[in-house]
């Protein structure tokens, strides 16, 4: 087989055919909707949860995952937090010229590989190739559709001392990722925590009805999300700058590049806020899993007047978090 | 170290101190009728002592004034407008530290080129533009070189490199300005009533704890040498109130385990070696005479002010008062754009932009619309 992608992977004929088979259908498998330009699947009656993702990040592989198993991740615990089983993804690829196949094979390897411990299946596939420099090596896009069940979700009704709780540690993948562009001129020994979590969502959801909002703070990370609900549904929380789950070394490249932890991308943490008498059983919840053995309780709902979101120093003074704004750059000194 | 940093935050030690400070205080506004006022001369205090509530917990009892020491609000705006101009050209790649990325031009950012298509790149370790410069021989390499002494040594650092690589393709603009000049213009000036100075600990590194005496000789007036975390922060300040309750003047070295008397001598070597003092401008101050340093002569080749030329017309005028904050004569609330016409997605000046400005400070951690 070539070793690198030519744009005639791209154009419909036997490479593309070979392409399909050797990559794609090797990993993900060949079921019947293969034979048809559409997957016909079989969904119970009810409501289905649709989302879709573009990811496109810098290195493709970096310490605790790649582009690969956090396009099917971040999906996933898009239909997690919203309180769906995730069931089924589609997937988009669009891949550079010149692309190293073997490259894409570990990528395409890390998406089967998420979704089958996951249990939930790739059903549909798309590939398009751009010539050189049209794009930064591969682009994948994912959509994933997942399953409400009767009677389980969030109640996205918020009532005061409702507890606010973190997963785990905050900025872990912001950092890893910083640190595998070889940018810093340091080594950073962390993982990014990319992790799929809806098993541990969904026990959750099991448990109790007491979860007012599950969200997973990616993009913009902890404090923008929380803004976001606290916006959203006009409710004032308050979180304790000192219960926040902060790795060391995370707050270590933060001091040295001005950097706040709380706006740095997490790919495997959940937000859950739920009433106040279940925090105790959600938290043993969380911790049986190896993706929740950090989880914490950050906060609480203070009120439902403003919509703010406002941070205790270890001082006890307080002060209002707003949304990032505009992208973070490293400090002069 | 990790155990050092997480004691200097611990509320068990810190609230406590925070009491001492104003119990402090009261006794000073008993002595004096007038609360102290005391300036932390450098921005990265004044983010420390913003984020981590110091400056709330103390707001009735202390006045904490803004200094002068964030390196990207001090420089004048035509500075800033002739960086932006630099990247115009073609074929060159301007390299920055990104506090500047933001920071509002008169006519736009350095991140409105780059979006522009010009080549800007933001560097977390700037001597990382000297390999650039080695990788692309055919570009101008140019490197925006603001900062004070804390910043200033790792400029020559990277002329150092150069010269050694023997790279002909790479310029530092400089605009770089030192801490001493603009505390005598400010004390000379007599604009702002100070009983006492916090001094940056990343400066005194550099400078050493002698290098103040001429604040206790010539101005009357002490100086506290003090670190960046929650504890350190309140010690300095407990300290500068404890000295103004005395009337005797002194510098007190807060941070005796990295602040030597005499600084650091290799750097003081370095900088020797490769810079000589110049007239800066500064912002809302104007020109300070021998307030800033610019490579010597000999090293020309490496000086973007002697290999290039930018033309700029006129600042465009605001109403910002980043100028008067600067100079501690108002906080950064009673500017009439503060949070309004002026905010972080719409900066109408530096202080509100930079990592270390005084309004983003505020902005981003003193607001109290709860």
């Amino acid at each position: 087989m070539e070793k690198y992608i030519s744009l005639a992977h791209g154009d419909g004929g036997e490479l593309s055919h070979r392409l399909i088979k050797d990559v794609f259908i090797e990993s993900f498998g060949d079921g019947d909707s293969a034979l048809f330009d559409a997957a016909s699947v079989d969904i119970p009656v009810g409501r289905i949860a649709v989302t879709t993702d573009s990811f496109v990040i810098k290195p493709i592989f970096f310490p605790g995952g790649s582009i690969g198993k956090l396009a099917v991740a971040g999906t996933i615990n898009d239909l997690a937090v919203s309180g769906a089983k995730p069931v089924y993804l589609t997937c988009g690829f669009v891949i550079e010229e010149g692309f190293p196949i073997s490259d894409l094979k570990k990528i395409v390897h890390d998406m089967a590989n998420e979704a089958k411990k996951t249990g939930v299946s790739i059903i549909a596939g798309d590939t398009k190739v751009v010539e050189r420099g049209s794009a930064d090596g591969v682009y994948i896009n994912t959509t994933g559709i997942g399953i409400y069940e009767l009677n389980k979700g969030c109640s996205l009704e918020f009532e005061e001392g409702d507890a606010i709780l973190v997963s785990g540690t905050i900025g872990d993948h912001g950092v890893a990722v910083l640190g595998a562009r070889g940018e810093l001129g340091i080594t950073v020994p962390i993982n990014s925590d990319c992790a799929s979590l809806n098993r541990m969502l969904a026990e959750v959801l099991d448990y109790t009805n007491g979860v007012r909002i599950m969200r997973d703070p990616t993009r913009g990370g902890l404090a923008t999300t929380l803004v976001e609900i606290a916006e959203d549904f006009r409710v004032t929380m308050k979180i304790n700058e000192l219960d926040l789950p902060v790795k060391e070394e995370v707050h270590g490249v933060c001091d040295l590049l001005g950097f706040d932890p709380l706006y740095l991308a997490n790919e495997g943490k959940a937000i859950i806020i739920v009433a106040q008498q279940e925090k105790e059983k959600v938290l043993d919840i969380l911790r049986e899993y190896p993706e929740g053995k950090d989880a914490v309780v950050i906060g609480s709902i203070v009120g439902k007047e403003k919509g703010q979101l406002l941070l205790e120093t270890p001082l006890g003074s307080k002060r209002l978090l707003t949304r990032l704004s505009g992208t973070m750059f490293p400090r002069i000194c | 170290m990790l155990e050092i940093l997480k004691l200097s935050n611990n509320p068990e030690i810190c609230k406590p101190l925070v009491e001492a400070v104003i119990e402090k205080a009261k006794e000073f506004q008993e002595k004096f009728g007038r609360k102290p006022a005391l300036m932390e001369v450098c921005g990265s205090h004044t983010m420390a002592l913003a984020r981590t509530g110091v400056k709330q917990c103390l707001k009735d009892d202390v006045n904490l004034i803004s200094g002068p020491g964030c390196p990207v609000c001090v420089t004048d705006q035509r500075s800033i407008d002739a960086m932006i101009a630099l990247a115009e050209e073609e074929n060159r790649i301007i390299c920055t530290f990104g506090d500047m990325m933001k920071v509002p031009g008169s006519n736009k950012t350095l991140l409105d080129s780059k979006i522009a298509g010009k080549d800007i790149r933001v560097l977390y370790a700037p001597v990382d533009a000297v390999k650039v410069a080695e990788e692309n021989p055919d570009k101008e390499v140019i490197f925006l070189g603001i900062g004070f002494e804390t910043t200033i040594p790792i400029l020559t650092l990277m002329v150092g490199e150069a010269e050694k690589r023997g790279i002909n393709n790479f310029s530092i603009w400089m605009t770089t300005k030192l801490v001493e000049p603009v505390l005598r213009y400010l004390l000379d000036a007599g604009e702002v009533n100070l009983d006492g100075f916090l001094l940056p600990g990343h400066v005194s590194i550099v400078l050493g704890e002698d290098s103040y005496q001429y604040l206790v000789d010539e101005y009357h007036i002490s100086g506290v040498i003090t670190g960046f975390e929650t504890a350190e922060l309140l010690m300095g300040i407990y300290k500068s109130i404890e000295l103004a309750l005395t009337g005797h003047a002194a510098i007190v070295n807060n941070h005796p385990a990295i602040v030597s008397k005499t600084g650091n001598q290799v750097i003081h070597q370095w900088m020797e070696k490769y810079l000589t003092k110049c007239d800066e401008a500064w912002r809302g101050i104007g020109v300070i005479p021998q307030s800033g340093l610019d490579l010597k002569p000999e090293f020309n080749r490496y000086n973007a002010k002697k290999r290039f030329t930018v033309e700029v017309g006129e600042p465009r005028k605001t109403k910002c008062r980043c100028g008067e904050v600067i100079r501690g004569l108002i906080s950064p609330d009673e500017c009439p754009l503060f949070g309004k016409a002026c905010h972080p997605m719409n900066p109408v000046g530096p202080c509100m932009v930079s990592a270390e400005g005084s309004c983003a400070a505020y902005y981003q951690y003193m607001r109290e619309s709860f």
